[in-house]
């Protein structure tokens, strides 16, 4: 599936969006990595990754983290 | 999560949405759906602040809700793309939402193919403020009743075995007992019953790949289904399911499920012992006091 070409550089999350969203495994508080596209728990130690403005809350696409 | 115990291959579920994309969709039901959801959402004198749409395939729910304005945002949340445009990628058995954070969860058409659905639940009622409403459509019991004769009856035949070819579906009064162990205070189930009719049983099977719907069973047989079983599935399913026109039916089941999370403002029971009138007076008979018999 192609993205859409945007004139931004990365199309950017819904700040309401990131106030809600807790790790899915350990429901724990995220940090943004705005830098990486990046939303980390520290708790469960996996960065979960920001794609084209979608966060993608599913731990088989995180990255580990120590 | 365990895989030992899970009926669904959600893996290739999303294999089986995106295909349905690809086909172009069969998106009545889905339609339907997403008008009944809106009516009931209506009736509900309450603009909900922070919606999730959970799972649902393509985004008529979201679409919708918008333009009636019944919600003022909406957020779709599924496992895939299939979603249209969601606005996060989640698995709807590990929700990624915080405690308290949401005024409105709703799904349509999506939570029967969930494997841990009282997990679900549970996740979906802690999500919600208190006051905050769950609705959701799902695919019940009867739904695809006679195509599942039809393989049977096919299969035995022609293969001298069965395989599980569709979903074992939930039933009415199990979904209402497990709204009430997830915690939902005030909730309610309700059937829909659809009809729909087709040309023959591969029109269905068609309509039913454009929506993702084929077998995803974990236990589905490996082996492609061979041709004279299929066309064996077709003369069983037109001899007993076809209407004097010729045009055979199937049997769509849509369970409606309903709760709110905990809220003081809520009907609540009284504490025993409470009462402020005599149950003897309401009923207008004398009162026998406990361990009295009564005399005849």
């Amino acid at each position: 599936m192609a993205a859409t070409s945007d004139e931004s550089p990365a199309a950017s999350v819904d700040p309401k969006l990131l106030e809600i969203l807790v790790c899915p495994l350990t429901k724990t508080r995220l940090e943004y990595d705005a830098a990486k596209q990046e939303l980390i728990s520290r708790a469960a130690k996996l960065a979960y990754p920001i794609r084209d403005g979608i966060p993608i809350m599913l731990p088989e696409e995180a990255r580990r983290i120590d | 999560m365990s895989e030992s115990s899970a009926l669904v291959n959600r893996t290739l579920l999303r294999t089986r949405y995106r295909r349905a994309v690809a086909l172009g969709g069969a998106t009545f039901l889905l339609e339907q759906a997403a008008d009944d959801l809106a009516e009931r959402l209506s009736v509900v004198l309450r603009r909900f602040a922070r919606a999730i749409d959970l799972g649902t395939p393509g985004d008529h729910v979201r679409r919708l809700l918008l333009e009636k304005k019944l919600v003022e945002s909406i957020v779709g949340a599924a496992t895939g793309y299939y979603a249209g445009s969601p606005g996060v990628i989640a698995d709807e058995e590990a929700l990624p939402f915080a405690d308290g954070s949401l005024d409105l969860v709703v799904s349509a058409l999506a939570l029967q193919f969930v494997n841990d659905l009282p997990g679900t639940l549970v996740q979906i009622r802690r999500a919600l403020k208190p006051d905050g409403l769950f609705l959701a459509a799902l695919f019940g019991g009867e739904t695809l009743t006679e195509l599942r004769q039809a393989f049977a009856t096919a299969e035995a035949e022609v293969e001298g075995g069965v395989s599980p070819r569709v979903l074992p579906f939930a039933n009415l009064r199990d979904l209402g007992a497990l709204l009430q162990r997830a915690g939902f205070a005030l909730p309610v189930t309700d059937i829909d019953r659809l009809t729909v009719r087709y040309t023959d049983a591969l029109a269905l099977m068609h309509d039913l790949r454009r929506m993702g719907a084929t077998n995803v069973l974990i236990e589905r047989r490996r082996t492609p289904l061979k041709r004279a079983t299929l066309r064996r599935v077709g003369e069983v399913y037109a001899e007993h399911f076809s209407d004097t026109d010729g045009r055979v039916r199937a049997t769509f089941e849509i369970i409606w499920l309903s709760g709110w999370a905990p809220h003081e403002s809520q009907q609540q029971p009284l504490k025993p012992g409470s009462a402020r009138a005599r149950l003897a007076d309401a009923l207008g008979t004398i009162e026998i006091p406990a361990g009295e018999k009564a005399r005849r």
